[in-house]
């Protein structure tokens, strides 16, 4: 009887697992979570300009954490760590989500300008706010699911100048420290989420490198666990 | 001139058909020689018939009303159709009945490669077989199906999707907060998987790691030793059924790339027992999928157990050039 038959044996790994590195806020907390598992950062970390990162076991890519979903999805790396508001912004990509991380950790928010009712306003006599934001898919969801209409405005750049000079009544956005929004004049009317890092797979990698994927998981949740 | 076609829809052009075309033929073959005839049904059937299938999610995303006011639906696979046909036309043959196809069908989803609104899926039904030969002998096909398309590496996944359904009854989980635990284990969102279940009443720390720890136990023959250990009427079921098929294809010699999965959940509502899905490790995408449906028949008036397979001919397609591309590249 042959025991390591089933699943695995056919599987053959083709090289090192591919991990989806965030670059931006995550990047440095994320690289840290990795060192204490052992996996050699000093590259990623140094002036190179590199995007793909060869270490013991593990092969490191580096991109946009709103572009960490697609790759993953796809299959193009096996896993990846991004925010929570990312996969929720993309919830239409289906990826594993093994584990929260626990770092990186912000809020979604509503937020207006200090002491201004035109949210309030606008809802009563317009029936609807006008609300800017990058993260137009969970905005939406927020409000439906409160039962409210807003007009969603998206935009790419610095959230914030929407509405102070009048594209929108109030913004949703992520917030760490609070501290662009206070230099803004601006206030949290509404949490919406609390948002940390994630973990996840892509759903055929978890099934075929069940192995690697399971002891790399096993060693980040040791790793973030506090 | 430039006329668009739907999003998601596309040409064929003769380089890529005559590919398609060798695949089509040895799939068929493979099919045949096994015994199942080929059969064909309408793109269009009554949405009436889509959704007594199954309601909730096999029904059609594009319906329209015909002339006379009746509502139609675009199939969104082919096993509903063949319920239908089998129960209209083979209620009088002795069983078992063993079917196959070769046909478009559309879904709703977010184009990309391998995943079109219109898609050509190849598979099998075998009505009347139960488990666990039945299953045994689907996954058999499957198997020749796959080696006859050049693809010698995939793994097939085999779990049970009734396991977590008497798992969260037998918890005393049921209604809507079932369904939402439910669509947590398929959506595989382990973080919202084990929040959710931290909420619900009467449900301790240790339960919710169980169904967590279930839900990643995937391997050889020992996850079911593992999977007992945890315990429970529910799992001592469900890996009483797996180990049976699973001892069905070693005794057909065909167990060596069956990776047990028991936290598999296929998102069709119409399973039951046993369900099947595909992988390639060239590609990120699952190639296909089936099981049981023991249920299905009868909801068209004919008590039969069944099970089936369907691939993505496509996704087939793409691995077989990606599988080709490693090997150039070694």
């Amino acid at each position: 009887m042959s025991v390591e038959v089933a699943g695995l044996g056919h599987a053959k790994a083709e090289g090192p697992l591919k991990l989806a590195v965030p670059r931006g806020a995550l990047l440095e907390e994320t690289l840290d979570a990795l060192d204490a598992i052992g996996v050699d950062t000093s590259e990623v970390r140094g002036e190179s300009r590199s995007l793909i990162f060869e270490t013991e076991g593990i092969t490191l890519v580096t991109m946009r954490p709103s572009d960490v979903p697609t790759y993953v999805e796809a299959g193009a790396a096996d896993v990846g760590i991004t925010g929570k508001d990312v996969l929720l912004e993309q919830a239409d990509r289906v990826v594993y989500e093994l584990l929260d991380l626990g770092f990186g950790r912000c809020r979604m928010v509503l937020a207006a300008r200090k002491g201004d009712e035109s949210l309030g306003e606008s809802q009563r006599r317009l029936g609807m706010m006008r609300i800017a934001t990058k993260y137009p898919r969970t905005a939406e969801r927020h409000f439906e699911s409160t039962g409210r209409q807003v007009e969603v405005i998206e935009v790419k750049g610095s959230v914030e100048l929407a509405p102070l000079i009048g594209l929108a009544d109030g913004i949703v956005d992520l917030v760490a420290t609070g501290r662009t929004l206070e230099e803004n004049d601006l206030e949290v009317r509404e949490e919406i989420l609390e948002c940390t890092a994630r973990f996840v797979a892509n759903r055929v990698a978890h099934k075929l490198r069940a192995r690697e994927v399971d002891e790399l998981t096993a060693k980040l949740r040791e790793a973030t666990a506090r | 001139m430039i006329h668009p076609i739907p999003p998601g829809t596309r040409d064929v052009l003769p380089d890529e058909m005559r590919e398609l075309r060798r695949l089509h033929l040895a799939m068929i073959e493979v099919f045949e020689s096994r015994g199942y005839g080929e059969v064909a049904t309408p793109a269009i059937e009554y949405d009436e018939v889509m959704a007594r299938g199954d309601g909730r999610t096999a029904a059609s995303a594009y319906r329209f009303f015909d002339e006379r006011g009746d509502l139609l639906a675009l199939r969104s696979d082919m096993t509903v159709p063949i319920a239908r046909l089998v129960a209209s036309r083979y209620a009088a043959v002795e069983p078992p009945i063993r079917l196959c196809y070769l046909a478009n069908a559309f879904r709703a989803v977010r184009p990309q490669r391998g995943q079109m609104r219109e898609f050509a899926q190849a598979g099998v039904e075998l009505i009347g077989a139960p488990a666990p030969e039945g299953t045994a002998e689907v996954i058999e096909v499957l198997e020749a199906t796959l080696d006859a398309a050049g693809l010698n590496r995939t793994v097939i996944g085999l779990g049970d999707s009734d396991l977590f359904r008497q798992l969260l009854s037998e918890l005393g989980i049921e209604g809507e907060a079932r369904d939402s635990v439910l669509g947590r284990l398929a959506a595989h969102d382990l973080v919202g998987l084990e929040a959710e279940l931290s909420e619900l009443n009467g449900i301790g720390e240790e339960q919710v790691a169980t169904c967590v720890a279930l839900s990643q136990l995937r391997g050889g023959k020992e996850v079911l030793d593992e999977a007992r250990s945890l315990g429970g009427a529910a799992v001592e079921r469900a890996t009483a059924r797996i180990g049976e098929t699973f001892e069905a294809l070693e005794a057909r010699g065909v167990a060596d790339r069956v990776q047990i999965d028991l936290g598999l959940l296929r998102d069709l509502g119409y399973y039951s027992g046993a369900i099947l899905e595909v992988y390639d490790p060239a590609i990120g995408h699952v190639l296909g999928g089936g099981g049981r449906y023991d249920g299905l028949l009868k909801r068209f008036g004919l008590d039969l157990p069944a099970a089936g397979f369907a691939l993505y001919l496509e996704r087939v397609h793409v691995a077989q050039m990606e599988e080709a591309r490693g090997v150039e590249g070694l």
